[in-house]
């Protein structure tokens, strides 16, 4: 009687294993492989650590749930490139903790937008998107112009994103309160330092005001650098083929 | 003992969530602290209500634990109702834009997680807890085991859902989706998870029948997935341990196909593996027949967990995602195929030889429409993940809809099959307070979904043939803004189709309601004419 | 082994591999005798109410 119902347990048990053995395989074989691929992510030039104002700007991206309806990912097709730019690389979100490729395109693809428009046109759209585009169905977005961006603890998001493996160096996290504030002040003395620290960065009163440090001007911060920073002209597409 | 444990446990929950709420910088995170605070005195509170001074030990009712299945369905037929609604309000706003209202707790963005989460979650997760306890209890002959740890995992799922929802209204989300809620919420999810294995497992493990029947199988494997995909996506760096924003551990293309990995079988484990256990145990009983055959769910059982883990990368296809990652996900997808419609079909062919119950039982007719949105959706899936089918449907409502197709019809309409099912045996009456209503239910519920569907399939076509299309001159022909202006009407369809299933589970909300009070409408029976006005 | 030579082994003996799994499976299944104790465990549901 006990014997029997030893094997009626392990039998659970062994289901148990099994099912989990049989769901276990297919994402080991298709994920794992791509930590150690070489050719996974392409080798380009230019891409680099967000610049704090521009995290910060993506962390607004994500809490307002952008992603919902823009996608940041331009596949390989002749309207797709026409519309948006260059395809999109793996390369270009590498340091995207998490990525924002996004679903569904309720509104164009965000990938490229960085430099397509002016700061004061992203400052109206976010505002009252139907202002300037009469067939839009996005919310307007007036507070983040009114809330000043959180940045006391900016330098703890850089660490985080270090211990994710993100190449932030001791001077970036050192000195990330005052990049922060440099970026949106084209006269501030660390403008210099800051794009020494991250190359090709924007600095720029991004809201038009230049009293506060806004939500505003670190969302148009993160939009205005989106797709900027690979070198297509150095880019060998043949021998990033995969 | 046992009291005393309970109550020394919520004294340090609460006293915890206080010092938490009192140090962090984070105004969002001390709300979740504060909502921690409140439902440990809550707890406390209601098990005070219950106190037995004398600390008798309490006669157990009844051979099963059935009041925790009883909370279930309430608690399903509420969220589902908050679910519903909060689709048909974004639906809505995607119509009309100013609803939105253009405040930070009233955007789209963040009502879209609110409405995917609890749907499928709150309504889905729910309806998933109360079947499984209420199904492996009868195929097991055993009682829950490990005493009144069910109830443990039925609060501390609601505790989620609350911490869930109102951080996606407070801007909390680490933006995977279907994954949305932060790190802390993820930890809390897990433990309740690991309570809710431990007590299936061990009422497995107590079974008087030697044999486990094949919809415990089903469950099984949709609590241990999920537990897998849980666990590995949500991984993640927190920026401070007394604040509410993390990291993602991946990054980029490996975040893409682990979240998507978690994403599609979110879908396969929670929105189908599960809710196919309760096919098998509630199709069989409304019909009053057994399996069509129980040697074919063995092989969809095993076929389908197999298979269904390597489908994610078709969420993928022609993105920075290696092309070997998206062939295999399109190969196993179109593989899918046939074990999704070996279930169909074993799960329609039960009813062969006893058809005609489908004109007297609406009940049974909302789980036969079930099954085929099933087979429906597994159809159309395959075909989607086709890669030359994908880029024009990738991006566009093509997707929501089908989406949809599933939720509304397959996941929906089994689930109030066996909430209709479940309420009079539950609280012990002779059956619904009307099967009219179902049937009202069940056209409401029926012509909601077919409007869904069909605008948001010319919609998603359109969408897509007008992104790519040229004028003669070899220009794009359309702008964006242009195509979204061609959405309007469909979204509209879409948005009354959306309304439809919301009024049909409002008649059910009632329909039950009237059930659990134990009335009973006088109504001639279904199948029957009305009787006509006797002549002379 | 590279990724061409592993391609190449899951093209086809782990195709294979995969299919005799099935059969193999289904075979047992549907093994001679075993129809009374599928249709027995079918009939779960109405042992009790």
């Amino acid at each position: 009687m006990k014997f029997s119902h030893a094997i009626i347990e392990k039998n659970a048990t062994l289901l148990l294993v099994l099912s989990f053995i049989a769901v276990s395989i297919g994402g080991i074989v298709e994920i794992a492989p791509l930590f150690y691929l070489q050719n996974t992510i392409e080798k380009v030039e230019g891409v680099r650590p967000y610049t704090p104002l521009e995290l910060a700007g993506r962390g607004i991206y994500i809490r307002e749930g952008c992603y919902t309806c823009h996608s940041q990912m331009i596949r390989p097709f002749r309207d797709e490139v026409e519309r948006y730019g260059h395809y999109s690389l793996a390369a270009e979100s590498m340091y995207d903790h998490p990525f924002q490729w996004g679903s569904k395109r309720t509104g164009p693809d965000l990938a490229r937008v960085g430099g397509k428009y002016s700061d004061e046109w992203h400052v109206q759209h976010l505002t009252a998107p139907r202002s300037v585009v009469p067939e839009s169905v996005m919310p307007g977005y007036p507070f983040l112009a009114q809330t000043p961006v959180r940045s006391d603890d900016i330098a703890d998001h850089l660490r985080a994103n270090i211990r994710v493996g993100v190449p932030y160096t001791d001077a970036m996290v050192a000195s990330a309160l005052a990049d922060m504030k440099a970026q949106a002040n084209p006269d501030d003395k660390n403008a210099d330092a800051l794009l020494a620290r991250y190359p090709g960065a924007v600095i720029r009163d991004f809201d038009g005001d230049p009293g506060q440090l806004s939500e505003m001007d670190a969302v148009v911060a993160y939009l205005q650098m989106l797709g900027t920073l690979v070198d297509f002209n150095a880019y060998n597409d043949e021998a990033n083929r995969r | 003992m046992g009291a005393a444990f309970f109550y020394v446990i919520m004294g340090l929950a609460a006293t915890f969530a206080v010092i938490v709420a009192s140090l962090t910088h984070d105004p969002n995170f001390a709300i979740h602290a504060w909502i921690v605070v409140l439902a440990a005195l809550v707890a406390i509170v209601a098990g005070l209500n219950t106190f037995d001074p004398e600390g008798k030990p309490k006669p157990v009712k009844g051979k099963y634990l059935d009041g925790v299945v009883q909370a279930g369905v309430i608690a399903t037929m509420f969220w589902g109702l908050a679910g519903f609604l909060v689709g048909v309000v974004i639906a809505l706003q995607l119509t009309f834009p100013a609803l939105n209202l253009d405040t930070a707790y009233t955007n789209f963005g963040r009502l879209r997680p609110l409405h995917t989460s609890a749907v499928v979650f709150a309504f889905g997760g729910n309806a998933l807890i109360a079947t499984s306890f209420y199904v492996v209890q009868r195929t097991t002959g055993a009682r829950l085991a490990l005493g009144n740890t069910a109830w443990f995992v039925f609060w501390g799922y609601q505790l989620f859902i609350v911490l869930a929802a109102t951080g996606y209204l407070l801007g909390i989300t680490q933006s995977k989706e279907y994954a949305e809620p932060e790190w802390y919420v993820d930890l809390w999810l897990t433990v309740v998870w690991v309570a809710y294995l431990a007590v299936f497992l061990g009422t497995l493990f107590r079974r008087k029948e030697p044999h486990i029947y094949v919809a415990n199988w089903f469950y099984l494997s949709f609590i241990v997935t999920i537990a897998m995909l849980h666990v590995v996506n949500n991984l993640s760096m927190p920026v401070s341990l007394l604040g509410a924003k993390s990291y993602s551990l991946f990054s980029g293309v490996q975040d893409a196909l682990t979240q998507w990995w978690y994403g599609h079988n979110a879908v396969g484990f929670f929105l189908t593996a599960g809710f196919l256990g309760m096919m098998y145990y509630f199709v069989p009983k409304q019909a009053g027949r057994p399996i069509y055959s129980y040697r074919l769910s063995i092989i969809h059982f095993w076929a389908l967990i197999f298979l269904y883990i390597w489908a994610g990368p078709h969420h993928l296809h022609y993105t920075a995602l290696p092309d070997w990652a998206q062939t295999l996900g399109m190969v196993f997808s179109i593989m899918l195929w046939m074990p999704s419609w070996g279930g169909m079909i074993n799960g329609l062919m039960t009813l062969s030889g006893a058809w005609d119950k489908l004109r007297t039982d609406p009940v049974l007719r909302m789980m036969v429409m079930a099954i085929a949105f099933y087979g429906m959706s597994t159809f159309e899936g395959p075909m989607m993940s086709i890669k030359s089918v994908n880029s024009l449907s990738h991006y566009t409502d093509w997707t929501i809809g089908h989406v949809h197709s599933g939720a509304l019809g397959w996941v929906g309409m089994i689930s109030f099959g066996a909430v209709y099912f479940l309420a009079p045996k539950l609280w012990d009456r002779q059956g619904l307070y009307s099967a009219r209503l179902v049937n009202w239910h069940f056209w409401l519920a029926t012509i909601g979904i077919v409007l869904y569907a069909a605008s948001m399939w010319v919609s998603g076509i359109m969408q897509g043939l007008m992104w790519r299309a040229y004028d003669s001159l070899g220009f794009l022909q359309y702008s964006f803004a242009e195509t979204v202006a061609a959405m309007h009407p469909f979204y509209l369809i879409r948005a009354c189709g959306g309304g439809l299933y919301l009024l049909g589970a409002l008649v059910m909300a009632y329909n039950i309601a009237r059930t659990i009070m134990g009335h009973q409408r006088r109504e001639v029976p279904m199948g029957f004419a009305a009787p006509a006005v006797q002549g002379a | 082994m590279d990724y061409h030579q592993f391609r190449h082994f899951a093209d086809s003996w782990g195709l294979v591999y995969l299919l005799v799994v099935f059969l193999a499976a289904v075979a047992f299944l549907f093994r001679p005798g075993a129809k009374s104790g599928y249709d027995r465990a079918a009939r779960i549901p109405f042992d009790e109410e």
